[in-house]
């Protein structure tokens, strides 16, 4: 793909996504969760519900816009969390090497070792279900890529004469890791973090799916989808959008994180994806 | 009897939907059997011009014009499946990083072997067996052993070694060694170079001798071609090239070769150098390319290009202020 | 080479000691929480009966180096203890349930790479191509769509609509086919990229390069050095992904009513049958960790560079 074509359209997809999710209240048409006309169930789509309505009557229209809040909230929080974990862990873990580093490098390959989805699932299932465990679950699980890669741009940038120089300056640790090291690998923790989200929010659809994470009646895009799985003899028209808007924007999210990926950190060329 | 003669070669460089001129009119020729070294700084040009000899260029670059001979014939212009019977058997190469110019998964003994499966149809067993001959030749000690090694087990040395016995498997009749040495520590250094020497001798294989190092290249070979952003600046016997270089810039590379007991002869002084830098390919200068930094440059010499002259003694300049 | 599988696979018991105790602290430290919170349903609270004897069997008045010790032992023999809902030993459940998983990922393993690895070395060939355009473009796509959604189209176009295949269930081959497709898709767009990479990677190689002077054909290079070198690299994602795949599996198997142990899972988790939880988490776990170890012994096997670090 040409330079800057993964930008631009992965940009404008997730840029899509996120001004729907803001704009809800006020695009939507109805009230996702409260709206519920029998006598409307099951419609297909045409000019007053655009995409059609379900079981229970709701406007699946305005549940997909009113889902793309909920589903990209929880995908940013929970891969912010885990960019903050990974980051955390593995730029000390570098830089002090020693013990610490043997223990967060274990624990990442403990973490590796557990599929994130059945991880969260696990999680979920002793937590709970609710927006703060599936916080919780999501970013407690997928900050391992983070970790090794703050962890190796810490071991290689941390033998630079700048960082030596800061140390004889008395600059404490906190300080060098904050202000020499982050910086100088901000590109491509940008790259994984872009990356992650997508992730994230497929492991949230997915856990929506099974029942785990956000349940009915509040409209996530996974649930919508599980709710679509049983009617789809009967509407068939309710598998179609909710998955669209998923499929959007992670693609979007991958594109735009492998557009990134070839500005801020063109050294590592895909192998590892 | 001309073995190999490159006459007004151009390599082109293909960038987005421009074209500059990377390699420019130049024109040598080897005799069967001898050696011919082509001396310059990096990004002068000579690598790719090994290549396209090999027919191994590849996008963005291309052959542009000229013609490159083999025995009078013209192969320049010939298809893949021609110039794979031409390689291996006819002409070989060695090239400057021994590390990454062998397959790090599969032993030497078998990377050699592969040339006589290629060019002599031998079977596997019969290959190896005289993969491990090969590997004698090239002084490689208990060769039966080494032919199982993989590369990252041997030295730098042992293997260019390798790499020239591939080389030199099926008695190619001219070699083309691009910077073999300048990879190597400096005491492995000579010890390939005489090696390549004592085979291609024994052989009648030629030599085309791709280098920096002007010392090196002159103590090798007859003759030199001294290379500058593209062009053959200056093309003389080896012996002349040091005694009485005619460019300004041979000079400047005599000039700078640091020399043992030279503080004894002319007093103290600091390197020679040449000052300025080799121009890109994309922003050649006009008139003679090396005029920025020719202490020599006069008018003429910023808006013409200098055509070649003949020199008395054999050889070529192309300056406007030689000698 | 067998002292380097050896040593490997010696490598891989401390992670799978490590997994058992997070497993163990997860599920049966963790008190109360379990038999507590089962009302989250609308169902009202569990029978104070119920949480008594769930208490009970899960020991959980012991203290907890006794609890340990216990589950260690249990372990040891492969005693996952007694399933909650069915009474049955949880080995006995995963022993059944176990065959319907391995069927599915090894199929969906083999359509993965029977397409993506083709395709991504057609795409390498001719780079900036029409095919290299199209299979990378369908490999993000792969990678970006949900592995559910997916295979609800799928269900609808080709079971619904067209009818080739059944939609939900378990059986013979027919069955077998939109579950494999569905599970597939992501790791055969990762192969595909990842193979892509890796042919350009190794065919703008210098010993390529070398191969080539020595006067051989192109067929000839690649089939005597890029296959083997290429081989190595996507190896590594090979395993990683397919290791990942019974993990993956278990939307899948929920979508289809497919009887593995991803259903299983779910399932128990519904009904907070935890043996059976447990007992699925370490299998899928173990599952990963064979075949991680598998793949790595399968590298130092073909790249020799590797056996000495």
């Amino acid at each position: 793909m040409k330079l800057g074509a993964n930008l631009i359209i992965g940009g404008a997809l997730f840029l899509l996504a996120i001004v729907v999710g803001i704009l809800a209240p006020w695009i939507a048409h109805t009230d996702p969760v409260m709206d519920a006309n029998l006598m409307f169930a099951e419609e297909p789509p045409g000019r007053e519900f655009w995409f059609g309505t379900d079981a229970q009557g709701r406007d699946i229209y305005s549940r997909v816009v009113h889902g793309a809040r909920i589903s990209l909230t929880v995908g940013v929080f929970a891969q912010l969390i885990n960019t903050i974990i990974g980051t955390a862990l593995g730029l000390s873990a570098g830089y002090w090497g020693g013990w610490w580093d043997d223990f967060v490098t274990g624990l990442t390959n403990l973490l590796l070792a557990i599929p994130s989805l059945i991880f969260a699932l696990a999680i979920m299932a002793i937590l709970g279900p609710g927006l703060t465990s599936l916080l919780i679950a999501l970013g407690l699980t997928n900050w391992s890529f983070t970790c090794r890669l703050a962890r190796a741009s810490a071991l290689s940038l941390k033998s630079q004469s700048y960082v030596q120089a800061s140390k004889v300056l008395g600059y404490s640790h906190f300080r060098i890791m904050l202000t020499q090291l982050l910086p100088n690998m901000l590109g491509p923790l940008i790259v994984i973090g872009t990356l992650g989200m997508g992730g994230t929010i497929l492991a949230e659809a997915a856990l929506s799916f099974l029942g785990l994470g956000i349940r009915p009646p509040y409209p996530s895009w996974g649930s919508m989808l599980s709710e679509a799985r049983d009617q789809i003899t009967t509407a068939p028209w309710l598998s179609v959008f909710p998955g669209m808007a998923i499929f959007l924007t992670v693609l979007g999210l991958n594109l735009l994180g492998d557009g990134l990926r070839d500005i801020l950190d063109p050294q590592s060329r895909s192998r590892r994806l | 009897m001309t073995l190999l003669a490159v006459e007004n070669l151009r390599i082109d460089l293909a960038s987005g939907d421009k074209r500059h001129v990377a390699v420019d009119e130049v024109s040598f020729e080897i005799a069967r059997g001898e050696t011919f070294g082509l001396v310059g700084e990096s990004g002068c040009g000579k690598s790719i011009t090994a290549l396209a000899i090999m027919g191994l260029l590849q996008r963005p670059l291309m052959i542009g014009g000229g013609a490159i001979r083999l025995d009078g014939r013209a192969i320049q212009d010939l298809d893949q499946d021609e110039l794979q019977r031409l390689r291996g058997k006819r002409l070989a190469m060695i090239f400057q990083e021994p590390m990454t110019a062998l397959n790090p998964l599969l032993p030497v003994g078998r990377q050699i072997a592969e040339m006589f499966i290629l060019h002599e149809g031998a079977s596997w067993r019969e290959a190896e067996r005289r993969a491990i001959e090969v590997l004698a030749r090239v002084r490689v000690p208990a060769p039966e052993l080494r032919a199982r090694d993989f590369p990252h087990q041997l030295s730098g040395g042992m293997r260019q070694r390798v790499m020239i016995a591939i080389a030199l498997a099926c008695s190619p009749d001219l070699l083309i060694a691009d910077e073999p040495t300048t990879a190597l520590d400096v005491t492995v250094q000579s010890e390939i170079i005489d090696l390549m020497r004592e085979l291609c001798a024994a052989n009648g294989t030629a030599i085309l001798m791709i280098s920096h190092d002007l010392g090196l290249v002159a103590s090798m070979c007859r003759a030199v071609g001294v290379m500058y952003a593209g062009r053959l600046v200056e093309v003389r016997s080896s012996a002349d090239v040091f005694k009485a270089p005619a460019h300004p810039y041979t000079r400047g590379l005599v000039a700078s070769l640091p020399r043992l007991g030279s503080r004894a002869a002319v007093g103290q002084r600091r390197l020679q150098e040449i000052s300025g830098v080799v121009p890109s390919i994309a922003g050649f200068p006009p008139g003679c390319r090396f005029n920025p930094r020719c202490e020599r440059a006069t008018d003429v010499c910023r808006t013409d290009e200098p055509a070649i002259t003949s020199l008395a003694g054999g050889g070529f300049v192309r300056c406007h202020h030689h000698g | 080479m067998l002292a380097f599988a050896f040593r490997r696979t010696l490598q891989s018991f401390p992670t799978v000691a490590a997994v058992a105790l997070v497993v163990f602290v997860l599920f049966s430290v963790i008190p109360g929480s379990i038999a507590t919170s089962m009302n989250d349903d609308g169902r009202g609270a569990m029978d104070a009966e119920v949480v008594e004897r769930m208490r009970k069997e899960l020991g959980l008045d012991d203290p907890v180096h006794v609890r340990f010790t216990k589950y260690v032992t249990k372990l040891a023999v492969l005693d996952l203890g007694t399933s909650f809902r069915t009474r049955e030993p949880v080995s006995q459940l995963l022993a059944k349930r176990l065959w319907p998983t391995l069927q599915l990922t090894l199929a969906a393993m083999a359509f993965a790479i029977g397409i993506g690895v083709p395709l991504g070395f057609v795409a390498a060939m001719r780079p900036g191509g029409v095919i290299d355009a199209v299979s990378m473009v369908t490999a993000v796509s792969g990678l970006s769509i949900p592995k559910f959604w997916f295979g609800l189209l799928l269900m609808y176009l080709f079971a619904l609509k067209l009818g080739w295949f059944p939609t939900f269930g378990y059986g013979g081959w027919w069955y077998l086919i939109l579950p494999a497709v569905t599970l597939g898709v992501s790791p055969l767009a990762l192969l595909a990229r990842t193979t892509r990479a890796a042919v350009l990677e190794v065919i703008n190689a210098d010993f390529v390069r070398t191969a080539r002077s020595k006067g051989m054909s192109e067929t000839r290079v690649v089939r005597w050095h890029v296959l083997r070198n290429v081989a190595v690299i996507v190896l590594t994602t090979l395993g990683l992904q397919f290791g990942s795949l019974m993990g993956q599996a278990v939307v899948v198997e929920k979508l289809f009513s497919w009887p593995g142990i991803g259903s299983l899972l779910v399932d128990s988790v519904f009904q907070r049958d935890i043996p059976a939880v447990q007992g699925c988490i370490l299998l899928i776990v173990l599952f990963f960790l064979i075949v991680n170890t598998l793949v790595d012994i399968a590298c130092a096997a073909i790249d020799p560079r590797i056996k000495y670090t």
